[in-house]
């Protein structure tokens, strides 16, 4: 039975996709802050497929809570999809350095170190796939939020290092970019229903890029387009631009 | 939190009127679908309100357990089950939901969370169901479910051809675990009350032929349809459905006798046509379901049809139970036959069902509110005099201001 840790397992994207490989008989592996969250996770896992869940206390930002995560998994997981990101408030992330610092520790420090490490594993074992969640935001930095996007734009870069690295070997590294998602996250914003993935699209999604080896996913196939087109933008016209 | 205005919870929006669309906010009970515990010697489930029947039966039925009482589709969620005191095939047995609800969480307007049971908050505990989502919103329930050998069901079908014939048949099989008929609501003069009566026992493991022996859990599900967009009229006039029943009604004559059917189209036909509701056109239609007492049935039964039968208005889905003894303040049921229909809406219709309920009124009968978009204030209080201890009730604990529904400001609930 093949195994997958969760980290970041409390975020609704996490559940989602966890629910995806638990129906398909993984062995989960919830790592989150929140202890009361988790174990109710893990109950209703355990309950509806029938899986082996365990759960593992752990805030990716604290190198701590990293060594003691990799050092108490029972084993080592065949796939890792890393969901944890922090959007936090563009105008507080400009004003407030030590709130800006927790959402570019949250969005790349954090998970890229604790990918980096469990690359390394999987390098040991010569198998294994990397899933990362980084953002469209990290695409190009626009004013309404390159605090949260620069940090989401150091992920991208890594796990595309990451891909390139293992590119000939038996691990496989996945990118998703899920743009707007009906979490917690956006609760409360006014997003195009048109471009607004629910969780489970996301988790199917996951789910698919692990079956067939693919390497960078937009879980809605517009925002592809979409970023190509605002990427596309000369800078000097970008500069101007409010979008 | 609350909004002061009128909020009320929305389960998977399956009740036909305005029971779940808040006065001025509606929260979505959906998300929450966690399973918490599930003890296998009893069948006691425990889970989060939002998750719908569809999903403990996927997850239950192979481990060998259903829910005890199921409505005519699975896409309810527990919530929304408890919230309208649902009933299903087997009331005449097993009483519904509220029978099976060992407790549930209900999170008040002033913040508090209460654990209601038999024991605890036992009025609150059954006001709150039937109680339409208008004394807190049901967070978490402990249910029981019932345990079964197969997905598959043992069903006779057995044709009658008159009213009188129709209600002897369901006299004659109370010990049926499950019972329904189909009426032909376009039947007229002789013929009036002319049904489908369709018995169901779960199948038992050595009834199962033996190629489905093996895997008596295994789900045959039938192709499942959509309907992609909605005619700009609708497809379910009079003489259509005068045709479908004349056909159904001949067609199940050759079926009579026993079969096995699959679990899904016996309980759910219409949930394996998704969106059916748009046959119906832009305009939709409206469903009427009441119940009269044992007593008064006959007669109320023979006025109600032979008036549809006049209008022409036939109804598809024409339902009539025998139902079982009353339980609970508020809940919808009593001892007597419920009488299920829906109708295309328009000017026609909307007299047609007014005198319905006028009908219902005088033979002493009541409306199930989880299927109610029409009735009046007035209308209300002639019928089932139960809402305005309701009202006084929700008054006097503080719930009438901060939980409001389209509907509880419609009826004065």
């Amino acid at each position: 039975m093949p195994t997958l840790l969760v980290v970041g397992a409390t975020s609704d994207i996490a559940e989602a996709t966890a629910r995806r490989f638990a129906a398909a008989g993984y062995a989960l592996q919830l790592a989150g802050r929140d202890d009361a969250a988790l174990a109710a996770i893990a109950a209703d896992l355990e309950l509806r497929h029938r899986v082996v869940v365990t759960v593992h206390r752990c805030d990716v930002v604290e190198a701590e809570d990293r060594a003691a995560l990799l050092g108490g998994l029972p084993v080592l997981p065949d796939v890792v999809v890393c969901t944890v990101g922090l959007l936090g408030d563009q105008r507080e992330n400009e004003t407030d350095p030590a709130v800006a610092e927790r959402v570019m520790r949250a969005n790349y420090e954090g998970p890229a170190l604790l990918l980096g490490s469990l690359a390394e594993a999987f390098a040991v074992r010569g198998t294994g796939v990397i899933v990362g969640i980084s953002s469209v935001a990290g695409e190009r930095g626009r004013a309404s939020n390159y605090v949260y996007g620069s940090a989401k734009a150091g992920m991208t870069a890594f796990l595309s290092g990451l891909r390139n690295r293992f590119g000939k070997t038996g691990i496989h590294v996945v990118t998703v970019l899920p743009g707007f998602v009906d979490t917690r996250m956006t609760e409360g914003m006014a997003l195009p229903p048109a471009l607004t993935a629910q969780p489970d699209e996301v988790a199917q999604a996951i789910w698919r890029a692990v079956e067939r080896r693919k390497n960078v996913v937009y879980v809605r196939p517009l925002w592809r387009w979409i970023m190509a087109i605002i990427r596309a933008i000369p800078e000097g016209l970008f500069k101007k631009l409010s979008i | 939190m609350l909004d002061p205005a009128g909020t009320v919870a929305r389960g998977n929006g399956r009740a036909y009127g305005d029971a779940a669309i808040g006065l001025s906010t509606t929260i979505d009970m959906r998300r929450l679908d966690r399973l918490i515990a599930f003890d296998d010697a009893t069948g006691l489930l425990v889970a989060e309100a939002g998750l719908t029947l569809a999903e403990i039966i996927d997850i239950f039925l192979p481990r060998g357990w259903f829910p005890a009482v199921t409505p005519g589709t699975k896409y309810v969620t527990l919530g929304g089950a408890i919230a309208a005191d649902v009933h299903g095939k087997n009331h005449h047995g097993e009483g519904s939901f509220r029978r099976h609800v060992a407790w549930f969480d209900l999170l008040g307007p002033d913040g508090v969370e209460r654990r209601c049971s038999p024991e605890e908050y036992a009025e609150l505990f059954h006001w709150t169901m039937g109680g339409m989502g208008l004394t807190g919103t049901i967070l978490r329930a402990a249910v029981r479910l019932r345990p079964v050998e197969s997905a598959w069901i043992r069903q006779r079908t057995i044709p009658t051809f008159a009213l009188a014939e129709t209600m002897d048949a369901f006299e004659a099989s109370a010990d049926a675990t499950y019972s329904v008929a189909w009426i032909d609501t376009l039947a007229s003069g002789r013929s009036l009350g002319r049904s489908i009566l369709m018995l169901g026992e779960h199948a038992r493991v050595e009834e199962l032929p033996a190629k489905t022996a093996g895997t008596p859990f295994a789900r045959r599900r039938g192709l499942t349809l959509d309907v992609p967009l909605t005619p700009p009229f609708s497809l379910v006039g009079g003489p259509v459905v005068r045709a479908f029943n004349a056909l159904y009604h001949a067609r199940n004559c050759r079926r009579a006798g026993e079969a096995l059917v699959p679990i899904d189209g016996y309980f759910y036909p219409l949930d394996a046509i998704l969106r059916w509701n748009r046959i119906y056109g832009p305009r939709g239609f409206v469903q009427f379901q009441c119940v009269l007492p044992l007593a008064s049935a006959p007669a109320g039964l023979t006025a109600m049809l032979s008036r549809i039968a006049a209008s022409g208005t036939g109804s598809f889905l024409a339902v009539l139970k025998r139902m079982g003894t009353e339980e609970g303040p508020f809940s919808f049921p009593m001892e007597g036959y419920t009488l299920a229909l829906d109708f295309p809406v328009g000017r026609r219709t909307e007299a047609l069902t007014a005198e319905l309920r006028a009908m219902t009124r005088d033979h002493g009968g009541r409306l199930y509110l989880a299927k109610d978009a029409q009735m009046t204030e007035a209308e209300m209080s002639a019928l089932d005099p139960r809402g305005l201890g309701f009202a006084r009730w929700r008054g006097e604990h503080g719930l009438a201001g901060p939980l409001r529904s389209h509907q509880s400001e419609r009826l004065g609930l």
